[in-house]
């Protein structure tokens, strides 16, 4: 880096230049200084209270060799890596097909399965865990089709499946949704069959966002609480016992270094990202066209099978859920009311949390999103700074791996000590939205990196050759061409915010109570109607914010994405 | 133009000196939440230039965000927590100890030893079995009457209990098991019961209304859920177990180096006081002052002699080393078929 910088440069640095080496080196140290504090730090005060043996805190050496060679903790280890890794296997080739079945077929109504495959991403993950409950539970709906009742292994399963599910179609969705027409032209002039061709060229360009989409849900599997701590029965995961390690027995160490087990999955995703990365070559480049499906009836009938089947699951476990939420004393007074939804004078805190969410869920996104965009481009698509650019990359894979409770407790440790000048934001608002963003970069991340990495570098050169600063080569070319990415990124980072409970149940002060703690609170409480109400609440608040912005999303489209049609007069 | 702009800067501004009159109290508390309303109003009557600003959780959590806190307090008072919660902090040297001036009033099983106290009583509950009568007839169980019942083949995946390392309530089940059969079959009345729990849940309301609903038929609780679901509608019996039941206290403390201490105290008094005696006595059938609680007609008149004789010292002393055990034996239900 500072070999760059020392060159001699033969003419008058132009305007353009320093404004852009402006735009790219102060950009990344702005965003490397921002992810220090919302990611190291915190993380930092997670490892120290892991490996300090204050007495009762069940941290230290000592305690951690006792814990990782404990019959418990290889139980535990056993139970997570077995839940993690069957959600996953279930949860990919699902999410491939329907990604597929959206981007790659002709089925007819996809704005609807797409807008309904989102739908567990808009509540918190407790809500499937309490449908599966009225579903499978002993007093469930459908108890009669299972032979055991739903706690333990399967429930925890069935429940990650639906919640992680629009995670890996979320990634996919954005893997399938470019491709080069040519390429296709080219195969079946070859006389290729459409196996061969999806084998060639779609699966070589999909494959590591299906790695991708693997590691995420592995690794959101293995942190969540939100299920496991609603229909995990006696099954235990790794993730609940961190939970109950601070909880229950205030031993913070204990859970600081179930905490830090959690954190190698991400490691191990990140080297192989990075050594996959290595061998991919752009899949877009600037000459291509773009790939229309051609109609096939008994593929698109297969595929709107599939499609059917996992949105007729999903409306089954939301429609139960609000269903739950409406009805007076389950299972012994069926009658409707809208008692669940007087939060006044239940546990949690009622409106306020209510209008608090969304007070968090509009910054999380607005900030969010121009700060995870803007960083995602300084990494992808700028030369130069390699070690900064290496340390964000870093920094940014972090968050996916750190379950949001030993997220929460870091910014408590870190926040909240003694002598740091960035304590007054403890208990703030701005602190929960910091949590928040950091807590969901990764994914968010990982949808821009998706969408720029399809941008041929050639665009950059192109603007390098036509001396257009960067900054404005970004705005005007770039953030159009990657718009449906970044409103999914706003989207995603609102929903999020909505649901997160988490990292926020250590971070809230009376005046700034979440709706999704709440809901953990009367679930916790054993109020299940009135969780599922205030969980059905978020669901709909978060539905409605993502149907206003896919209206949105339609319009930038038709205005600033017409390269994406066949060309005119076609 | 201008007039109604000074009119809207006189009233924000009478607003906002209003406001800065109001001392903000930061109160922590685990008491159910129904409770909390007529509790605020009620002090914020006694007290007009005090507001409360609740901070409510379960024990455990509450617990947990006081210790994480420690060193920079974010509570002024804690209203409303199991004492031997309150009794970590207090070896924590997070208390600050406090006379609240009805203290002789206060039956001195109900407050800390220390003098003044670093924490006051103000009730007292206690584990109740929660047993639902349509569930139980529909399964064809009998009613149990003692803690031993629970043990028998029949109840097999019937029963749902707080587990201790959560949930206080399930930390005093536990202790009393321990102090009324003796440590040895203490444990092995747990090693029984453990064969038919269908569920460790992390809460101590939790279980009574899983059996309110039916989940499970048979709920490990306190009788604050118990009477309130049972008035509800739900169909419950409340069973006290004849080996008597095990119980905790909750109470008051005022945290070390708050900077509203002179309204931490005014909540110190008015917690201690009759006044909140008569509001407490609406949700608990014992409490700290002797002579004012009503019997609830959902509870039999000698509830109070039911209680054991509990050694909270020795409870307290001992927490670390009987959760311990308790996980090791218990935990991961599971882990004996997985064959770790």
């Amino acid at each position: 880096m500072a070999v760059d910088m020392t060159l001699p440069i033969p003419r008058e640095v132009s305007r353009a230049e320093r404004g852009d080496r402006l735009f790219v080196v102060g950009g990344k140290v702005l965003w490397l200084c921002l992810l220090g504090i919302a990611v190291l730090m915190p993380l930092l005060a997670i490892f120290w209270r892991g490996f300090s043996s204050e007495a009762g805190q069940g941290g230290g050496l000592i305690a951690a060799r006792e814990l990782l060679s404990s019959a418990n903790f290889h139980w535990l280890l056993g139970n997570s890596l077995k839940v993690s890794l069957s959600v996953a296997a279930i949860v990919v080739p699902l999410a491939y097909l329907f990604a597929y079945a959206l981007q790659r077929t002709m089925i007819p109504g996809k704005a609807i399965w797409r807008g309904l495959s989102l739908l567990p991403l808009m509540a918190p993950s407790m809500l499937p865990g309490i449908a599966l409950v009225y579903l499978f539970g002993n007093q469930g709906l459908l108890r009669g089709l299972l032979a055991e009742n739903v706690y333990g292994f399967w429930g925890i399963v069935l429940g990650e499946v639906i919640y992680t599910f629009p995670h890996a179609l979320m990634i996919l969705l954005s893997a399938l949704s470019l491709a080069d027409a040519r390429l296709f032209d080219a195969a079946s002039s070859m006389g290729a069959s459409p196996a061969r061709a999806f084998r060639s060229i779609t699966w070589p360009a999909t494959r590591q966002a299906v790695f991708a989409a693997f590691c995420l849900v592995f690794t959101l599997t293995i942190t969540d609480f939100g299920v496991p701590v609603v229909v995990g029965g006696d099954y235990q995961v790794l993730a609940l016992e961190a939970y109950k390690a601070v909880v229950g027995q205030q031993q913070f160490g204990r859970g600081a270094l179930i905490g830090m087990v959690l954190l190698l999955p991400a490691l191990f995703s990140f080297g192989v990202d990075a050594w996959l990365r290595r061998r991919h070559g752009d899949a877009m480049s600037g000459r291509a066209q773009v790939f229309q499906p051609a109609p096939s009836r008994l593929r698109d009938g297969c595929y709107l099978a599939i499609v059917l089947l996992i949105c007729a699951v999903l409306l089954l476990v939301f429609g139960m859920a609000v269903y739950s939420s409406l009805v007076k004393f389950w299972p012994y007074n069926l009658s409707l009311s809208l008692n669940h939804y007087r939060f006044e004078d239940t546990a949690g805190g009622g409106w306020l949390a209510y209008r608090n969410s969304l007070t968090l869920a509009l910054c999380t996104a607005l900030a969010g999103s121009v700060l995870i965009f803007t960083g995602a481009y300084l990494m992808e698509k700028t030369q130069g700074q390699k070690g900064l650019t290496l340390a964000l990359r870093l920094l940014s894979f972090v968050p996916m791996a750190v379950p949001g409770l030993v997220l929460g407790l870091g910014y408590v440790f870190f926040f909240n000590l003694n002598g740091n000048p960035l304590h007054v934001f403890y208990g703030t608002m701005t602190l929960l939205v910091a949590c928040t963003i950091a807590h969901y970069l990764t994914t968010a991340q990982m949808t821009a990196t998706t969408a720029l990495r399809q941008l041929d570098a050639e665009f950059e050169a192109a603007a390098l050759s036509l001396k257009a600063p960067l900054y404005r080569h970004f705005l005007r070319v770039t953030v159009p061409i990657c718009l449906p990415a970044l409103l999914d990124i706003v989207r995603y980072l609102f929903v999020s915010a909505m649901t997160t409970v988490s990292a926020a149940i250590f971070l809230y002060s009376p005046s700034t109570i979440l709706a999704a703690v709440a809901v953990l609170n009367m679930d916790d409480a054993g109020n299940v109607g009135g969780a599922a109400a205030m969980s059905s609440l978020i669901l709909f608040t978060s539905a409605g914010v993502s149907l206003l912005l896919a209206w949105a999303s339609r319009g930038a489209l038709r205005r600033s994405q017409a390269w994406r049609q066949s060309a005119p007069g076609q | 133009m201008f007039k109604p702009l000074a009119l809207v800067v006189a009233v924000l501004s009478a607003f906002s000196l209003n406001a800065f009159a109001k001392t903000e109290l930061t109160v922590y508390t685990a008491l159910e939440a129904e409770q909390l309303k007529t509790y605020k109003k009620a002090f914020e009557q006694a007290n007009p230039d005090v507001e409360i600003k609740w901070v409510r959780d379960s024990t455990g959590i509450i617990t947990a965000k006081l210790l994480a806190e420690k060193d920079r307090p974010q509570a002024d008072v804690v209203w409303g927590l199991a004492a031997s919660s309150l009794a970590i902090l207090d070896q924590q040297g997070m208390l600050d100890n406090y006379a609240p001036k009805d203290l002789d009033k206060i039956g001195k099983n109900y407050r800390d030893a220390a003098n003044p106290p670093a924490w006051v009583g103000m009730d007292v509950w206690a584990a109740t079995l929660c047993f639902n009568t349509v569930e139980a007839e529909k399964q064809g169980l009998t009613k149990p009457v003692s803690w031993q019942d629970l043990t028998k083949p029949e109840y097999k995946g019937k029963i749902v209990m707080p587990n201790p390392a959560s949930s206080g309530t399930g930390f005093l089940d536990v202790s009393a098991w321990l102090q009324t059969f003796g440590e040895k079959q203490g444990w092995q009345y747990m090693d029984d019961l453990h064969q038919n729990i269908g569920q460790y849940v992390h809460s101590g309301s939790k279980p009574c209304k899983l059996a309110a609903s039916g989940e499970f038929p048979i709920g490990i609780s306190f009788e604050y859920p118990a009477v309130q679901l049972k008035r509800q509608g739900a169909p419950l019996d409340i069973i006290l177990p004849k080996e008597g039941l095990g119980w905790e206290i909750e109470a008051t403390a005022v945290i070390k180096g708050t900077a509203h201490a002179e309204a931490a105290k005014k909540l110190a008094d008015f917690s201690a006081s009759p006044a909140a005696m008569e509001l407490y006595k609406d949700n608990f059938a014992v409490l700290a002052q002797p002579g004012i609680a009503k019997p609830q007609t959902e509870l039999p008149a000698d509830y109070e002699q039911r209680l054991i004789k509990n050694d909270f010292a020795w409870a307290s002393k001992h927490r670390d080393s009987i959760l311990a055990e308790w996980r090791k034996r218990y935990d991961g239900k599971s882990e004996k078929v997985a064959g770790q």
